[in-house]
């Protein structure tokens, strides 16, 4: 019988979740991270993100940024430390921490949209 | 047929040719300096999540868990640890859509697009998607 390997699937998250990541955190750390805690400009008001997490489309793109944005950082992490770091005999471990990790977000991510749907 | 990275034995590859890499290989050519922090890139990618995750959270709880986020965003480190993100966030965006004409090929009809059309149209959605996310979130 022939085992399917895994890392083709975790490469496309990776991929997915670099590309993601990059279109749309960006702005989100220059609004949430800088502009509103720093006062250059006005933070919208809790009920109008309400609102906004509630509109399906928002929540669906809210949940693949967070979900592949996670696997992104679980793959690229496991990897460095595996051939950049060259931590070669905890590899099993890295990889379940890492992808458990993620795995354990998304399922917050999915209840807390939930929540809010 | 199955392949292991970490099994004792790889077929065409004895160990005792390999040359064993110092775990500091990264410091020693800026090159190599900047893939690190490429791929450490991806921990400010991690950290930002969890930043929304609470944001979401606070959300939830209602409008005085939400003021209390605001001002915990505020204080001096989660500010400063902000700053670095966004400057790595970028970077990994630039370095990103960099490799994303040799990743994928894009044709129309029986013409590949041009690797520099491919790079040019992801900034132009970056453009946009973060434009659209600016409106979306302007305060009252």
């Amino acid at each position: 019988m022939i085992r399917r390997h895994p890392e083709p699937l975790l490469w496309m998250l990776f991929s997915a979740g670099g590309v993601v990541s990059a279109m749309l955190m960006p702005v989100l750390v220059l609004l949430f991270g800088l502009a509103y805690p720093l006062g250059w400009l006005t933070p919208p008001a809790s009920d109008r993100v309400r609102a906004l997490v509630a509109n399906p489309l928002a929540a669906i793109v809210l949940f693949s940024l967070i979900v592949l944005s996670l696997f992104h950082w679980a793959h690229r992490f496991r990897h460095t430390l595996y051939d950049g770091l060259q931590i070669k005999h905890l590899s099993e471990v890295i990889a379940v921490v890492s992808y458990g990790a993620a795995i354990v977000g998304s399922a917050v991510a999915a209840y807390l949209l939930w929540q809010l749907s | 047929m199955e392949q292991t990275h970490t099994g004792s034995y790889t077929p065409y590859h004895p160990r005792w040719l390999r040359r064993r890499l110092s775990t500091y290989w990264w410091l020693e050519k800026p090159a190599y300096l900047w893939f690190m922090l490429r791929e450490g890139s991806c921990m400010f990618v991690a950290w930002f999540t969890l930043y929304l995750l609470w944001l979401l959270d606070a959300v939830l709880e209602g409008p005085l868990a939400y003021e209390l986020f605001l001002a915990w965003s505020g204080t001096p480190w989660v500010v400063a640890l902000n700053v670095v993100t966004l400057g790595f966030v970028v970077f990994h965006a630039v370095t990103f859509f960099q490799a994303a004409p040799q990743a994928m090929v894009v044709r129309l009809g029986r013409r590949r697009v041009p690797p520099g059309a491919v790079l040019a149209g992801h900034y132009v959605a970056w453009a946009a998607a973060s434009v659209v996310l600016w409106v979306l979130l302007r305060g009252a």
